[in-house]
């Protein structure tokens, strides 16, 4: 049995079938170009469990034990905003429901008190949808044609701009507001869900040319000489030619504006109230108004309805996260 | 009427490098152009700016008698083809050739049959409907030259085109490059780093070195009569030989002093000997092509200067063996036939053909005779 780890390990490139001829392993069959450098024992590893060494265990173990750690909070608030009152104040804070209620859920979309309104998170939640979308859109977009300047079409003075929006990335939250609420006092967009997009698209504008100019560097310039000497214009090679291979960076792009935007609390109480609240300057007012009872699943739910956008994006786009900001040259 | 001509031209960059000093080249109508030097000599600043990729500085560059200085890469009329290929990757085979002309506005059946016939005629066809990122470095140079082609373009700009090619694969594409110019007529060119490639595929050859044409001719002539030391010593493999040494007079015979450790021998050169006079008693620079000496029977004329000479290291290549020995303190490369060749310690007799040697001056390391 042991003789086929060392038909696994020994084996040069040669990206065929191995087989060790043995029935406990199966032929394991890889392509050079798919296999990370250095990747050969971590394979072998995951075909092969004799190869689980003590210090394999422990690693194991390590982060398993994360993982129980980073999860139980949702697990605490998703249990009991199905719990009813009676049920959190009797039971223990890991107790599963003793009887499954969806009317906090209901209560905290719909009507629980934000303040003086009664109407739940429905509307705030709908106010992130319409400042997030188009926040996160106008400053992909923003973002995408500033870092092609920057790194194909270098002028007199690109590295200084370039420079003054990177340091755009560095200026805290708070430094920015009392002169942001003059110039939205000056537009006449204060307290509106259109300032808050203005206010996130500047904001945002800083990190979104840097991920797309650390992305276009990387892409050769001959390929934009190509398209020159071709007759292709500025427009024509940045939709033709640098757009289809923008994938990677747009989703992470647009995963790190989204879980931004949506989870800014800040601007959104400074530059928006009343009616036009983000959602977390909502789930704010919704957990501090007390009217008599403090109802924890009603609080528990309305945070899960917070946090449910940014938790789809992650799984629907999570996985080219990763691959996107390890997206490396791009093999012409 | 000249296809291409370089009148006086300059590039200088805003901190005030000149990196082209005055650069004068023209060539015909369907000759096939190498601009060869080593890097950072400025032949690829040339080629962009051919191309209308960077600014001119000063001077003109003509294509067709047509001034182009402040036409765009579009207008020239030219086709580029890269080191890195630059195949747009998100497009496949059949896309890349036909970009430019799309963009161009060509009729699409046009467009077709050109796609199609640049296709057979590098054999590409049955990669059209593959992206970049799934054919070899060979296939995406013979496609880099199917946009090229389709294009029709008056010059073709080739940037190290070879480059990134494995050995064997890049003495297959020379001979292709070399057949494709001979069929089209095309004016080429063609930049590189590589002395073979410009022997072997250039009409005329511009060997640079610091932003100055060092020498512009034919191959043969640059390889016969080069200008000065550096083109000697860069053109031709292995290089050249250069022997320090001192021009004596020995009667009615001018010639140069050579010794090993066992003595001397006085080589008399036939070159112009009233030329030559002035240098008597002087320290030249000797320049001698391996392949100028060479064992007694390689060597094909009689009565010419023998020597024998001890045998450093020997290094066979299989057609020639190179003979390593020592003369003036300088390693001497000959060129043998294989079966000549002594071996290392031993003495061998040697032939030196000094009708094609030349001097060089120690100082300026230009051309004396």
């Amino acid at each position: 049995m042991f003789n086929s780890a060392k038909n696994t390990a020994v084996q040069p490139d040669s990206g065929v079938a191995r087989c060790s001829g043995s029935r406990r392993t199966p032929c394991t069959v890889s392509t050079p170009a798919l296999r990370a450098p250095g990747s050969r024992t971590a394979q072998a590893g995951f075909v092969l469990l004799p190869n689980l060494t003590v210090g394999r265990a422990l690693v194991y173990a390590a982060l398993l034990l994360m993982a129980i750690y980073y999860l139980l909070p949702l697990y605490v608030m998703l249990t009991t905003s199905f719990k009813s009152l009676d049920d959190i104040r009797a039971g223990n804070m890991l107790s599963l429901p003793q009887a499954w209620q969806g009317g906090a859920w209901v209560k905290a979309w719909a009507e629980a008190c934000t303040g003086v309104e009664c109407n739940g998170m429905q509307g705030f939640f709908w106010n992130s949808i319409k400042m997030t979308l188009p926040a996160v859109a106008i400053s992909t977009i923003l973002g995408a044609v500033n870092g092609y300047v920057v790194s194909m079409w270098r002028f007199r003075g690109s590295d200084a701009l370039f420079t003054m929006l990177l340091v755009g990335c560095f200026i805290p939250f708070q430094v920015v507001l009392l002169p942001m609420a003059q110039v939205l006092g000056m537009l006449g967009i204060a307290n509106t869900t259109t300032g808050l997009v203005l206010v996130h698209v500047v904001y945002g504008t800083a990190f979104t040319t840097l991920f797309f100019r650390n992305f276009y560097i990387t892409v050769p310039d001959e390929l934009v000489k190509a398209a020159r000497i071709d007759g292709a214009g500025f427009w024509t090679i940045f939709l033709r030619i640098l757009l289809p291979i923008s994938g990677p960076i747009f989703v992470v792009c647009i995963i790190w504006q989204f879980t931004q935007i949506w989870n800014d609390f800040l601007f959104g109480v400074v530059f928006a109230s009343g009616e036009a609240q983000p959602i977390t300057v909502a789930l704010n007012n919704l957990v501090n108004t007390s009217t008599g009872v403090k109802e924890y699943n009603v609080d528990m739910a309305a945070a899960i309805i917070a946090a449910l956008p940014t938790l789809f994006v992650y799984m629907v786009a999570g996985r080219y996260f990763v691959r996107g900001l390890t997206a490396g040259a791009v093999k012409g | 009427m000249a296809a291409l001509s370089i009148n006086n031209v300059y590039k200088t960059y805003a901190n005030g490098t000149d990196v082209l000093k005055g650069i004068d080249i023209a060539i015909e109508d369907g000759q096939f152009l190498i601009l060869v030097g080593p890097s950072g000599c400025g032949k690829s600043t040339l080629l962009n700016m051919i191309a209308g990729l960077d600014d001119i500085s000063s001077g003109d560059i003509e294509i067709g008698g047509k001034r182009v200085n402040d036409l765009s890469p579009k207008d020239r009329d030219i086709a580029m083809v890269f080191q890195s290929y630059a195949l747009y990757p998100s497009m496949t085979v059949r896309q890349n050739i036909s970009f430019g002309l799309e963009i161009r506005k060509v009729a699409q059946a046009e467009i077709d049959a050109t796609v199609n016939r640049v296709a057979e005629m590098l054999q590409i066809t049955h990669l059209l409907d593959r992206k970049p990122g799934q054919m070899s470095g060979g296939q995406r140079q013979r496609v880099a030259m199917g946009r090229a082609l389709a294009r029709n373009p008056s010059i073709f700009l080739f940037d190290e085109p070879l480059s990134n090619l494995d050995a064997k694969l890049r003495v297959e594409m020379r001979t292709e490059i070399k057949l494709m110019h001979q069929r089209l007529k095309s004016t080429i060119v063609y930049v590189t780093h590589d002395q073979i490639e410009a022997m072997t595929l250039g009409d005329k050859i511009a060997v640079m070195k610091d932003g100055i044409v060092q020498q512009f001719g034919s191959p043969q002539d640059i390889y016969d009569n080069p200008a000065n030391l550096f083109v000697a010593s860069f053109i031709g493999s292995p290089s050249m030989n250069f022997i320090p040494a001192t021009v004596v007079q020995t009667g009615s015979d001018i010639g140069v002093k050579i010794c090993d450790d066992k003595g001397c021998v006085v080589l008399p050169l036939p070159h112009d000997k009233a030329k030559l006079a002035s240098f008597v008693g002087q320290e030249v620079i000797f320049g001698i092509r391996p392949e100028q000496i060479t064992d007694a029977r390689t060597a094909y004329r009689e009565g010419l200067p023998v020597m024998s000479c001890h045998i450093d290291v020997i290094e066979p290549t299989g057609p020639d063996t190179l003979v390593f020995v020592s003369l003036n303190n300088t390693k001497v490369c000959c060129r043998t036939h294989p079966t000549e060749a002594k071996h290392p310690g031993h003495s061998m007799e040697l032939v030196f053909d000094v009708s094609k040697a030349v001097l060089f001056d120690p100082k300026t390391e230009a051309r004396i005779v």
